[in-house]
């Protein structure tokens, strides 16, 4: 979990006006985050979001996905992986090399927290801070269907939370179905149905079922 | 039958009526989701947005009922209306301005994106599954 990074990097740059805020994507709310929380000890906002509306407002089908925005509230970056990679897409496999992948985590770690030290040194005139036009680039726009699939997902959760089990994975199959690429759709429906069927073997069989696709978005950082 | 119409940031069980793909609120039923039928149009406080008047019809009946799934639909937001259970809400459309936002933290208290205004803002997120 990332959250200790996220607060170490808030406690670094709190003084020069920058924040960080962490949402949570987790319709079982409070019960299901508070372990991860109370860890971290933020002093930095760190929100509970149980219908997913940031990412719905964002357009974002996974976690993590981070944005940046200024100081008059524009987007600068809309929708990074941070510092999540494809390393751990072999995991699964009898002889995966754990300790490449947590190198590499380090490696993609720190040079994403290097680009965010920058933007917060350098404003706009930072490498790193895209232009209105190439912030719009990396936005897929409105689209009806991924607004319908938003919507359902919407309101699985609020079906979910009225206790009508079946009713939310229906409405969670309708989003899916409108939106099949967000992963965050497919593991919530998932973690609801039974928790630890997020990283279980449907999971799994997903992510091999990518092949040469990439899990995460690739943007240049 | 009792709707549950989540609505922009409304959760309420309303009296209304489903026909197709429309939703028909009395004005008290619609007052409860924030929204009123003024001479202006439908509004949300200050806001209000324009009935077109050769589409009256579509909005607004004699009976003063309006067509809450006329206006998201007028407004581009994306809708839908599950009629056996009951459910209709929205989907809010992006800008290139970050849109805002209000949720709780693990002690319940709210914080809102706006309230950051002034501080450059790393928006993160996470989750437990």
């Amino acid at each position: 979990m990332d959250l200790p990074v996220w607060q170490a990097l808030y406690e670094e740059l709190a003084p020069r006006s920058f924040t960080v805020i962490t949402v949570a994507m987790d319709a079982g709310g409070a019960p299901d985050v508070r372990q991860w929380i109370e860890a971290a000890k933020p002093t930095h906002p760190s929100l509970i979001d149980t219908r997913h509306v940031v990412a719905e407002l964002y357009d974002w089908v996974n976690v993590p996905s981070n944005a940046w925005i200024d100081e008059e509230g524009r987007i600068v970056r809309p929708n990074d992986p941070g510092f999540a990679g494809e390393y751990f897409r072999g995991m699964m496999d009898p002889d995966f090399d754990f300790k490449a992948m947590m190198k590499e985590y380090g490696r993609m770690r720190d040079r994403y927290l290097d680009a965010v030290r920058d933007w917060v040194a350098n404003g706009p005139g930072s490498r790193w801070a895209l232009t209105p036009e190439q912030v719009r680039a990396r936005m897929a726009g409105p689209n009806p269907d991924h607004a319908r699939a938003a919507a359902y997902f919407r309101l699985g959760t609020c079906l979910h939370e009225q206790g009508r089990s079946e009713a939310a994975q229906e409405a969670f199959a309708e989003a899916k179905r409108l939106r099949p690429e967000s992963w965050s759709f497919k593991r919530q429906a998932w973690h609801l149905e039974e928790p630890g069927k997020s990283g279980g073997p449907e999971f799994w069989a997903e992510v091999k079922a990518l092949g040469d696709r990439p899990y995460y978005p690739r943007w240049e950082l | 039958m009792p709707t549950t119409v989540i609505f922009e940031d409304a959760v309420a069980s309303v009296a209304a009526e489903a026909q197709n793909e429309d939703l028909w609120l009395a004005p008290s039923e619609l007052e409860r989701l924030g929204w009123t039928l003024e001479p202006e149009g439908l509004c949300r406080g200050p806001l209000c947005v324009p009935i077109p008047l050769a589409r009256r019809a579509e909005f607004v009946r004699a009976d003063g009922a309006a067509n809450l799934a006329a206006l998201t639909r007028h407004r581009g937001q994306g809708v839908v209306h599950d009629a056996e259970h009951g459910e209709l809400r929205d989907a809010a459309r992006r800008s290139l301005a970050a849109p805002d936002f209000t949720l709780p933290d693990l002690d319940g208290r709210l914080h809102s994106l706006s309230e950051l205004r002034g501080r450059k803002v790393l928006l993160n997120s996470w989750a437990s599954w």
